[in-house]
């Protein structure tokens, strides 16, 4: 399978994100900078990593969302082609409104940067099919601004829809429902804070992460 | 001309840093204060042709994130 990650000027998770992906596919991603404005043919998973685009300057992911590439992701993601955005990756698409809400400051004003439990929502996405309704994963956090918002309307939605792919089930940073990833309407594109490609290896502390991997990218055992 | 932008939260959307000035600021000893809103002040500095319409774009495509923000601008 042909993958793609997408790297700003400040993404720092573009390697790991590589890694996991050349873990599970056996090949290794398109690396793609950000001031390019097509992405190489036949891609089939995108993915936007966790880091600092841009510095964070203005607001996190906004300048990331209005760079060159992004506007072939749309497109990319309008056609389904699967879109996962990690950390600062689920910011940057919450800015390019591919995925709906902001994420602000976390509530406690603190970094967070530990492992958290989180409850799987909705097994039936292309990205969580390998996990059950309900079941309980350990995936790492580390973000200053992870506090996801909507109004209640958009919320409620959201929900109605079964479009929480993710919640918290320890709060950390004070999202709206303890949110803490969220599908597209069609389904193909998932923003999520905390960080899957940084637990796919016994190493690591856990491989609760790369079931999400193996199911997106295809090869789910 | 110089044009100035404010962007600040909207109404009813939690403002960690603004509580936390507040806490410093009773921290400090000053009563009285009832809530305090952090925002953002950007000061650009433009042609005198470019329009409002253009000003107002500048401000909804990139400067505020209009799912959480207000903005204001003023001519200087």
């Amino acid at each position: 399978m042909k993958t793609a990650v997408i790297v700003f000027p400040g993404s720092n998770c573009d390697r790991d994100m590589a890694v996991a992906l050349e873990t599970v596919t056996g090949r290794a991603p398109a690396m793609v900078w950000h001031r390019e404005t097509e992405l190489p043919d036949g891609i089939e998973f995108i993915a936007l990593p966790g880091g600092f685009s841009y510095g964070d300057y203005l607001r996190s992911g906004a300048m990331a969302a209005r760079s060159p590439i992004l506007r072939s992701v749309a497109d990319a993601a309008g056609r389904g082609v699967p879109v996962l955005g990690v950390c600062n990756g689920f910011q940057v698409l919450t800015e390019a409104q591919l995925l709906p809400g902001a994420l602000m400051r976390n509530a406690g004003l603190n970094f967070v940067c530990r492992s958290v439990p989180l409850t799987v929502e909705n097994s039936q996405s292309l990205f969580t099919a390998g996990y059950k309704a309900g079941e309980a994963i350990d995936i790492p956090v580390a973000h200053h601004d992870g506090n996801y918002f909507a109004d209640a309307e958009t919320l409620d939605r959201i929900e109605g829809e079964g479009r929480v792919a993710f919640r918290y089930a320890d709060n950390v940073n004070g999202s709206a429902r303890s949110i803490a990833g969220v599908l597209s309407g069609a389904g193909n594109v998932l923003g999520m804070m905390p960080h899957p490609e940084r637990a796919i290896d016994r190493a690591h502390g856990g491989t609760d992460g790369l079931r999400l991997f193996e199911a997106a990218l295809g090869v789910l055992a | 001309m110089k044009v100035q932008v404010y962007v600040t939260l909207k109404p009813g959307v939690l403002d960690p840093q603004g509580k936390a000035i507040h806490h410093a600021l009773e921290g400090l000893g000053f009563g009285g204060v009832s809530d305090v809103r952090a925002g953002r002040f950007i000061e650009l500095e433009v042609a005198d042709d470019v329009s409002d319409t253009d000003l107002d774009a500048m401000c909804a495509k990139l400067l505020a994130n209009t799912v959480i923000e207000n903005y204001r601008i003023e001519r200087a």
